[in-house]
């Protein structure tokens, strides 16, 4: 269980995160929602400690996410970065295999090839993009990447952050199956940051949305049309009237 | 008045803090030295890219600032009928000064940019953030490797440019300037001493160290957008030209000064 309490977070005179409380139990899909510079991706970023919030707790399994050993922690995550953030200089397999190829998973180089392979595989591309690099492919091709890469060591969290953005319809929708399809069958629990609510459906089990530094909103996706919540109403339809401004 | 005052003192304040980060962000590079893991492929590739690629830079550098040094001895000297010091003057100049000072700028213009330009795109891709959340630490992956290289291989190439610079100068006294061969390559060994090849050296590993270190320093704080990953290339090669000079008049100072 991920359990984030009165979380703030503030770069300068910018107060992002004002007091987020959210919960995430084990095993569950929560896709978090709201307006771009709202803070999502801060919110997770807290929880992997890539940020350090200046007053509130984030706890795992009840132990703060802040002390103890970072190695095993992080051990225990695997994250999808908006752009990929696939390292340049690596070809795709070392990518993949980038944490089994070092540190505490450390594997045999054959070993390790042969997950990545697999993984490349589990996420619909072929071996023969392994020796390549990453500029070589498509936005897609390298989102799919990064998804091999965060599944690679098996990890019990997963995280995505804008998973769809910048892909066609068809990709997004591949991306969003196989998401859905990943963290059923490992049984992770996940979080997902997106402002696609075609992902929303697709890959949440539960929705928060994040609005002015809070969490505005929380309950189970099947509910969200009926929330009687005007600014998630206003979100989900894509209005620009409503309690949400358009101009930010 | 007292706006002024407050704006001097903004200004000491931001230096001072400038150089509290660059010296803990020192102090973390070096501490990785001895806290386990090692990459040693990042180590290898860095010395080879610091390193062997960048002999033609040294190289050419050297070769043409030996011979014009050698020229504006032989035509300055004459005028109190010195001309025979230029095989002297050369290494010396060579050795102690221009070699390592030339090498030291051209692989702050080479090295250094590059170093601060990847490192800063990684940290707007994300993938800095992407190391951590593999489990690796970026100073240990991307720091410790480039600097401990650069400071390991910049003694090799002073020693190298040294060389190639003695050898434009011998080539233009020999060829341009009527010099014996012989007697020039034997009054440069002669009047070189093993303080002279040991300054120089140490210098390199110094200029090394700093060239490496403001590369990564900067790319590591470098803001977001294009524009950051410019001002942190640009920053990083002012910062590491300026303290370069700088150490090198210290370290001058205390190898000659008695």
């Amino acid at each position: 269980m991920i359990e984030l309490t009165d979380v703030h977070k503030s770069f300068g005179t910018n107060h992002v995160l004002r007091g987020v409380n959210l919960s995430v139990p084990k095993g569950e899909s929560m896709v978090v929602i709201g307006g771009s510079g709202t803070g999502k991706s801060i919110l997770i970023k807290s929880i992997l400690g890539l940020v350090i919030p200046e007053t509130g707790t984030i706890t795992l399994d009840g132990r703060d996410v802040h002390k103890g050993d970072r190695d095993a922690f992080l051990a225990r995550f695997g994250m999808l970065f908006q752009g990929a953030a696939l390292f340049d200089s690596l070809p795709v397999w070392q990518n993949v295999a980038f944490r089994l190829l070092r540190g505490s998973l450390k594997k045999p180089k054959e070993e390790a090839r042969e997950i990545a392979i697999e993984k490349l595989r589990r996420v619909g591309l072929t071996a023969d993009v392994a020796d390549r690099l990453p500029a070589e492919l498509s936005g897609g091709m390298q989102k799919r990447v990064g998804l091999a890469r965060a599944i690679a060591a098996e990890p019990e969290i997963i995280f995505f952050d804008e998973p769809t953005t910048g892909l066609d319809p068809i990709m997004a929708g591949v991306i969003n199956d196989l998401i859905r399809e990943i963290v059923t069958e490992m049984g992770a629990t996940a979080i997902t940051i997106t402002h696609d609510m075609t992902s929303v459906r697709a890959i949440a089990d539960k929705i928060a949305m994040l609005h002015a530094g809070k969490i505005r909103w929380t309950g189970p996706v099947s509910d969200m049309d009926t929330s009687d919540d005007p600014y998630v109403d206003q979100f989900i339809h894509g209005r620009a009237e409503g309690p949400i401004e358009a101009v930010r | 008045m007292s706006a002024l005052l407050a704006s001097i003192g903004a200004a000491v304040l931001g230096f001072l803090a400038a150089i509290g980060r660059l010296a803990l962000f020192t102090g973390q590079t070096v501490s990785h030295l001895v806290r386990p893991p090692f990459y040693g492929r990042e180590f290898g590739n860095a010395l080879l890219q610091i390193g062997y690629f960048s002999l033609p830079v040294v190289g050419l550098t050297a070769f043409f600032t030996g011979g014009a040094l050698a020229l504006q001895i032989y035509s300055g000297g004459a005028r109190f009928s010195a001309e025979a010091v230029v095989p002297q003057i050369v290494a010396i100049g060579m050795v102690r000064e221009l070699g390592p000072v030339l090498v030291g700028l051209m692989i702050a213009a080479r090295v250094t940019s590059s170093i601060a330009a990847e490192i800063a795109t990684m940290k707007v891709t994300e993938q800095i953030d992407a190391l951590v959340t593999l489990s690796t630490h970026p100073m240990k992956y991307l720091t410790l490797p480039r600097v401990l290289a650069a400071t390991l291989v910049m003694p090799l190439l002073v020693g190298v440019g040294d060389i190639i610079g003695i050898y434009g100068g011998y080539i233009v006294g020999t060829e341009r300037l009527g010099f014996n061969a012989a007697a020039y390559l034997q009054n440069t060994a002669d009047f070189l001493e093993p303080l002279d090849i040991i300054s120089s050296l140490v210098k390199g590993a110094v200029f090394g160290f700093i060239a490496a270190l403001m590369g990564c320093y900067y790319g590591m704080n470098s803001d977001r957008g294009a524009m950051g990953v410019g001002r942190a290339t640009k920053s990083s090669v002012v910062a590491a030209a300026i303290l370069i000079l700088a150490a090198n008049f210290l370290l001058t100072e205390a190898f000659f000064s008695a």
